[in-house]
C-alpha cells in the first residue's frame, strides 16, 4: 500500500483499510466460533459428547465423496446466495427466491420433458425457462412496489405461499405430471429429455456438478456488473440512498423493477444444478428451502461473491456431514440447524459490534489527527 | 443495506429458530440408535425413516415397532436415521449409502420420498436387499422390495365408524400432504361415510401440498385445521397426517364447544401411544396401518432365507390395515363394521383409491 495525494485514490485506499478488513473477517469467524460453542453446550446438556459429534463431521467431511457432495451442494447454495445478494445490494429484500426457484424449476422440468432438442438448444431452453419464470414471478412484487408502494418483503413472502399452491395445483396427474400407475405414490413431471443432461466432472469422490463452473462465472459476472458498469453503480447508489440516487438522475423505480426481475431470474437458476444433473424431474422430493439458505449465505458472506462462496461451502459442509450424525453415534442431526441458526444470529450481532467498534476507531483517528494538526499549528504559532 | 440486513436477520433467525426448535421437540422421544445385536446374529438391518422419525406417534413409530420386534425376537442389529426437512435426494442417497457402507443389509426405507434414492443406491449395490414402504415403481431393480398397504380399505371402515357416530351429519378429513398416498385415505373414508348415509357431508382439508412435506410433521398445523372443522360443526375428524395428527387429536379432545367430538387416528393405534393416551376418551378408533408387521415380515423373510421380493401389498384381508378397538368406543357398531369388512374382503365392495375430482 502506498499513499497517494489524489482524493479519489485516497477514498479507495481508505476502503481497503487492513484493520477494517481484519475486523470484518473477525465477525463471521466469531459467529462460527460462538455457534460451535452454543451447539456444544446444547449437545453436552443433552448428555452427548460434542467433541465426538464434531469428530464424526470432520472425519466424514474429509472423505472425498463427502467433499464432492459438499461442492455440489455449495454450488446450489451459492447461486441462491447470489440471487438474494443482487437485491440486497440495492436494499431490496427479495425473500421470494424460495417461490421463484420452485416455480422456475417446475416449469423448466416441464419444458425439458415436453421438448427434445439437441443439447446445445435444450439446455439453454431449460435454463431460460427457469430464469423467465423466476423473473416474471419476482416482477409481480417489483410492480407492486413501484406502482403501489407495497413492501417487497410482504409481497414476496405472500408470493412464496402462492407459489407453493401454484405448484400444488400444477403438479397433479394430467397437468404437469403424467398419470401414474396404481401402485406408485410418488408424483413428478415427466423425466426430461436425455439431451438436457448437464456435464459432470468425474472425480475420485464421484460426479462433480458441471454447474460449479457456471456458479464461478456467475460470481465473476456479479462482481463485474456491480462494480464496473453504470448499471451496477446506479444499483449500489440506490441501495445507499434512494433520494440521493434520484437526485443524481437515477430512475429509481426502473432500478427497483429491474433488480427484482434480475434477482428472480437468478433465483430461477437455483434448482437447475440438481434438476439437470441428478433428479431430471420436478417431483415431491425436490429440495425445498434453498431460497432461505440463500438469504443466510448472502448475509454471512456480506453480499460479496467470495464471501458467499465461503458461506455456501460452510453451509454445505454442515448439511452434508449432518446426515452422518445419527448413523455414527447418538446425535440428532438437527444440531446442525441449531448451528446454522446461531451463525446467522451471531453474524449480524458481530457485524454490528464490529461496525460500532470501527466507527469508534475512526472517530479516535480523526480526533488524533485533528489534535496533531492543532498541535502543529500551535507549534508554528510559537515558532513564528 | 443495513436495514435489509437487520430485516433478513429477524426473518431468518425466526424461521430457522422455529424450525430447529420444532425439530428438537420431536426428538425428545428419540432414544435408540446403534445397539449391539444379541446372540451372535450377523443380520444387520438399516432403517431410514421419513420426516418425523421415531416419536411421531404414527407412521414412523409403527415401522420402528416392527424393527424393535425384530431386534428382540430375531436378534438383529439395527441402525437408524431419519430424514431432515428440506433435504435433497442426494442427502437421502448419502444416508442409504452410509448404511450400506457400514455393512447393513437389508436396508429399509420408510416412506415413498425415498423412491428415487432407493432405486439409485440399489442399482449400485445389487448384493444388498432394500425394502421401501408405501412405494413401488416399474423401474426399480429386483433387489428392491416394495411393502405397500391398502389404506383405502381401512379408511373405508373409519368412514363407516365416523358416519355411525356423527350427530351433526358432518365429518372431517385432514390430510397431511396432498399426495397420491393420502388421497387414498380420503377416497376410502369418503366412500365409507357415503355407504352408511350419502347425506353426510365430508369436509376435507390438506395441510400442505407437495413438495412441501411439513404437513406430516407439524402438530400446530393439524391443530388449527381441526379447530376450524370443529368450529364448523364437524364432530368426527379423521386425520392422516403423520405427527401433525397429534395436534388434531389434541384440538378435538380439548374442544370446549363440542365435548362429544371424536378423533380418528392413523397408522398406529394412537389411543395407546404414550404421548396421546391422555386423549384416549376422544379417540374413537385408529386406522392402523400395520407397517410393523410388514417390516417384521420382511426382516424375518431375509433371516429365514426366503426373502420377499417385488411388490408385497398388505390389505384388509391379510390384516395389513385394521381399526383399533382401544377404549371400546366402536364396540356398539361392531356388527356394522364386520359387515363392511366382509364385503371388502369378499370383493363385494371395491373401495376407490382416488377421491372424486373437484
Amino acid at each position: 500500500m502506498t499513499t497517494s495525494t489524489e482524493p479519489a485514490q485516497r477514498g479507495r485506499l481508505q476502503r481497503i483499510d487492513w484493520e477494517k478488513v481484519g475486523l470484518s473477517l473477525a465477525a463471521p469467524v466469531l459467529a462460527v466460533v460462538i455457534s460451535v460453542v452454543i451447539s456444544s453446550i446444547v449437545l453436552a446438556v443433552s448428555g452427548r459428547d460434542p467433541f465426538q459429534a464434531f469428530n464424526i463431521m470432520g472425519t466424514y467431511g474429509s472423505a472425498s465423496d463427502a467433499q464432492v457432495a459438499t461442492l455440489n451442494k455449495a454450488t446450489t447454495y451459492f447461486i441462491s446466495g447470489i440471487a438474494v445478494a443482487f437485491g440486497f445490494r440495492m436494499n431490496l429484500f427479495n425473500i421470494g427466491t424460495e417461490g421463484q426457484y420452485r416455480l422456475g424449476a417446475l416449469f423448466a422440468a416441464y419444458v425439458g420433458g415436453a421438448v427434445n432438442l439437441p443439447s446445445f438448444l435444450e439446455i439453454p431452453l431449460v435454463l431460460l425457462t427457469a430464469m423467465l419464470v423466476g423473473g416474471l414471478w419476482a416482477s409481480i412484487a417489483g410492480v407492486l412496489k413501484v406502482k403501489r408502494g407495497v413492501s417487497e418483503v410482504i409481497a414476496t413472502i405472500m408470493l412464496n405461499a402462492i407459489a407453493t399452491s401454484v405448484v400444488g395445483l400444477l403438479l397433479i396427474p394430467g397437468r404437469f405430471a403424467p398419470t401414474v400407475s396404481g401402485t406408485s405414490n410418488s408424483i413428478q413431471t415427466k423425466d426430461m429429455a436425455a439431451s438436457s443432461d448437464f456435464f459432470t466432472i468425474t472425480t475420485q469422490g464421484g460426479e462433480l456438478y458441471g454447474f460449479v463452473i457456471v456458479a464461478v462465472v456467475l460470481g465473476i459476472a456479479f462482481q463485474l456488473v456491480l462494480n464496473r458498469t453504470r448499471f451496477g453503480f446506479d444499483l449500489r447508489a440506490t441501495g445507499r440512498s434512494e433520494a440521493a440516487a434520484q437526485a443524481s438522475g437515477v430512475n429509481v423505480k426502473r432500478m427497483v423493477l429491474t433488480s427484482m426481475v434480475v434477482s428472480g431470474a437468478l433465483a430461477g437458476l437455483i434448482g437447475m444444478p440438481d434438476l439437470l444433473t441428478t433428479t431430471h424431474h420436478f417431483g415431491q422430493t425436490f429440495q425445498l428451502n434453498l431460497g432461505f439458505i440463500g438469504i443466510a449465505v448472502a448475509l454471512l458472506g456480506r453480499n460479496t461473491p467470495v464471501g458467499i462462496a465461503i458461506a455456501s461451502l460452510l453451509y454445505a459442509f454442515l448439511d452434508v456431514t449432518a446426515v452422518q450424525l445419527p448413523l455414527k453415534g447418538d446425535f440428532p442431526q438437527e444440531i446442525v440447524q441449531v448451528m446454522q441458526g446461531t451463525i446467522v444470529i451471531c453474524v449480524v450481532v458481530a457485524y454490528e459490534l464490529v461496525r460500532r467498534y470501527g466507527l469508534k476507531r475512526q472517530q479516535q483517528k480523526v480526533g488524533a489527527q485533528l489534535a496533531a494538526q492543532a498541535a502543529a499549528a500551535a507549534k508554528k504559532e510559537v515558532a513564528a | 443495506m443495513r436495514r435489509s440486513v437487520k430485516l433478513a436477520a429477524v426473518v431468518l433467525s425466526g424461521s430457522l429458530g422455529i424450525a430447529s426448535l420444532a425439530a428438537c421437540g420431536a426428538k425428545s422421544t428419540d432414544n435408540t440408535t446403534t445397539s449391539a445385536g444379541a446372540s451372535g446374529s450377523s443380520l444387520k438391518v438399516g432403517m431410514a425413516y421419513d420426516i418425523g422419525g421415531r416419536g411421531d406417534q404414527s407412521f414412523n413409530d409403527s415401522a420402528a415397532r416392527g424393527l424393535d420386534k425384530a431386534k428382540t425376537s430375531l436378534g438383529v442389529q439395527v441402525n437408524e436415521a431419519e430424514a431432515k426437512q428440506g433435504e435433497s435426494d442426494a442427502d437421502k442417497e448419502a444416508r442409504l449409502n452410509s448404511l450400506v457402507t457400514a455393512g447393513f443389509n437389508p436396508v429399509i426405507a420408510v416412506g415413498f420420498v425415498y423412491q428415487s434414492a432407493v432405486e439409485k443406491v440399489a442399482k449400485a449395490n445389487p448384493n444388498v436387499k432394500f425394502a421401501i414402504i408405501d412405494s413401488a415403481s416399474d423401474t426399480q431393480p429386483s433387489n428392491v422390495t416394495s411393502l405397500t398397504f391398502s389404506e383405502q380399505e381401512g379408511s373405508f371402515l373409519a368412514g363407516v365408524a365416523a358416519a355411525s357416530k356423527t350427530k351433526y351429519k358432518q365429518v372431517g378429513f385432514i390430510g397431511g400432504v396432498q399426495t397420491e398416498l393420502i388421497k387414498k385415505f380420503e377416497a376410502g373414508y369418503r366412500a365409507g361415510v357415503q355407504s352408511v348415509d350419502p347425506s353426510i357431508k365430508v369436509d376435507v382439508k390438506y395441510l400442505t401440498t407437495p413438495p412441501d412435506f411439513t404437513g406430516f410433521a407439524d402438530p400446530a398445523k393439524g391443530k388449527s385445521a381441526a379447530q376450524g372443522m370443529l368450529d364448523n360443526k364437524d364432530d368426527v375428524i379423521y386425520t392422516a397426517a403423520g405427527s401433525s395428527g397429534s395436534g388434531a387429536i389434541e384440538a378435538v379432545a380439548t374442544d370446549t364447544a363440542n365435548k362429544n367430538a371424536w378423533a380418528i387416528g392413523v397408522d398406529s393405534d394412537q389411543a395407546s401411544q404414550p404421548a396421546l393416551s391422555k386423549y384416549k376418551d376422544h379417540i374413537l378408533t385408529s386406522m392402523v396401518k400395520n407397517v410393523d408387521t410388514a417390516v417384521y415380515t420382511f426382516i424375518n423373510s431375509i433371516k429365514t432365507g426366503s426373502p420377499l421380493t417385488g411388490v408385497k401389498n398388505f390389505d384388509l384381508k391379510q390384516g395389513g390395515v385394521s381399526l383399533a378397538t382401544t377404549g371400546g368406543h366402536i364396540d356398539d357398531i361392531k356388527a356394522k363394521l364386520d359387515e363392511a369388512t366382509s364385503k371388502i374382503t369378499s370383493g363385494a365392495t371395491v373401495v376407490p383409491t382416488a377421491p372424486p375430482a373437484g
